[in-house]
């Protein structure tokens, strides 16, 4: 996943380069609104790039990518903005929409800036969903325990 | 017994004003708190407003109709448990009952227990769920999945569906709205849907069902700003009326009062007159 993140990045490096070439006029725009139900971060903000880990794979979208849904997996959501910097976010679950007109909506269960993470506090999340798990009875409190799992190992992986 | 008829006035007139100066108390202080609940409701709609706007792009975009099938059709109205808010439950359920009386095949969830006394005379057998204890804290994220989690599980199955609620214009007025509900099939049969690439059932579904936990959820922000806005209306208007009654009770009691003595000091005097004329 990482290489395939990485790779993209590289794709679309060279992508946004061949679009600064070409000149405003034709580079299409992309409006994002990125929200949680207690915050906004992002409210129809033209955006170079978003990357976005789901679980059919983590993908990038630029302007003008081919309309699709997906469902957001434990990760970091990356946006490059118009002026060249980059925000993280880790994203615990939610859904995100591609339309045919370029607008992406990005909604999340919950999103913090990746900066806020406390790793010390991410690996004991770990350490007790672990022990969550081995101590689990039902079905139900397994697959919470193993959701529990799967959001803990990716917040360690983002403080890293 | 004029005399006793005219203490026995005074003495209710004095209760009864005793009694509006404490409705006065309490509905001003209701006020004051539904003031102080409805600045936090704003606050925390405004910042919900883009993530609901956002929920509902998608079947917008994708131009997702309602089904015209026999499985009926689904309401989620959302109200709270608590009253003395003005119109904000009975505009809810006078709608949901002219909807029924047109669609007799209509399930409907009740979030909140004013709106449960209201259908539940006429309409009990279309009564899916009832979820109470809404309205005491602020509505999360986890309350909307709750619910929404046990509407999946029910297995209710719907042709089309509307979340009815009441949507927050200013601190004076609100309007009843509602919010679409599609099924999954309805998804599925989208005109745009096409358009929109390596979609599987799968990931329909949790899309769905995770929007459904997303509208909600808006939909409860947004009543419950509409709740207290109200409230903080109708306690206030509550305050003035009760206000004026004290000024009309007063002015009742202070003449009163005077015919009282005045009668006294006649009978005083006609009685000394009385008996000087006797003399």
């Amino acid at each position: 996943m990482a290489l395939t993140r990485s790779a993209l990045r590289l794709f679309s490096g060279r992508f946004t380069q061949a679009c600064q070439v070409r000149g405003y006029a034709d580079a299409p725009s992309m409006s994002l609104t990125f929200a949680a139900p207690s915050q906004v971060l992002y409210n129809n903000i033209s955006v170079k790039q978003i990357d976005v880990p789901s679980f059919s794979g983590s993908f990038g979208i630029l302007p003008a990518h081919v309309p699709t849904l997906a469902v957001l997996k434990p990760g970091v959501v990356t946006v490059f903005e118009n002026d060249g910097s980059t925000k993280k976010f880790f994203v615990s679950s939610g859904t995100v929409t591609i339309n045919e007109d370029s607008t992406v909506q990005l909604l999340a269960e919950e999103a913090v800036p990746v900066d806020t993470l406390d790793i010390s506090a991410a690996k004991e999340l770990l350490a007790q969903s672990q022990s969550q798990l081995a101590s689990a009875s039902s079905e139900v409190a397994k697959a919470e325990a193993e959701i529990s799992i799967e959001v803990s190992e990716a917040l360690v992986k983002a403080c890293e | 017994s004029q005399q006793v008829r005219g203490m026995a006035t005074l003495k209710m007139i004095s209760i009864r004003l005793k009694s509006v100066k404490n409705i006065q108390k309490i509905t001003q202080s209701m006020k004051m708190v539904s003031a102080a609940k409805y600045t936090k409701a704003e606050r925390e709609l405004k910042l919900a407003r883009p993530y609901g706007i956002g929920a509902q792009e998608f079947y917008k975009k994708a131009e997702v109709k309602g089904e015209e099938g026999e499985k009926g059709q689904l309401i989620i109205a959302v109200s709270s448990d608590r009253g003395l808010c003005g119109a904000v439950h009975s505009s809810i359920g006078r709608i949901v009952k002219t909807d029924i009386a047109a669609n007799p095949n209509t399930k409907v969830v009740i979030v909140g227990d004013k709106v449960r006394n209201i259908l539940q005379r006429l309409y009990a057998k279309n009564i899916a769920m009832v979820v109470t204890e809404v309205g005491r804290k602020p509505a999360v994220f986890g309350d909307a999945a709750l619910v929404a989690q046990s509407i999946i599980n029910s297995g209710i199955e719907f042709s089309k569906g509307k979340i009815l609620f009441n949507a927050f214009r200013t601190v004076v007025s609100f309007r009843t709205t509602e919010m679409p509900l599609y099924s999954q099939n309805a998804v599925a049969n989208a005109s745009k849907l096409p358009v929109y690439d390596s979609l599987d059932s799968d990931v329909i579904q949790s899309y769905t069902e995770f929007s459904l936990a997303s509208l909600l959820f808006y939909s409860m922000k947004e009543n419950a700003t509409s709740e207290q806005s109200s409230r903080m209306t109708a306690m206030d208007n509550a305050s003035k009326n009760a206000g004026e009654m004290i000024d009309k009770l007063t002015m009742t009691f202070n003449r009163t009062r005077q015919a009282v003595i005045t009668r006294e000091l006649i009978e005083i005097i006609s009685g000394a007159a009385a008996l000087e004329t006797k003399n």
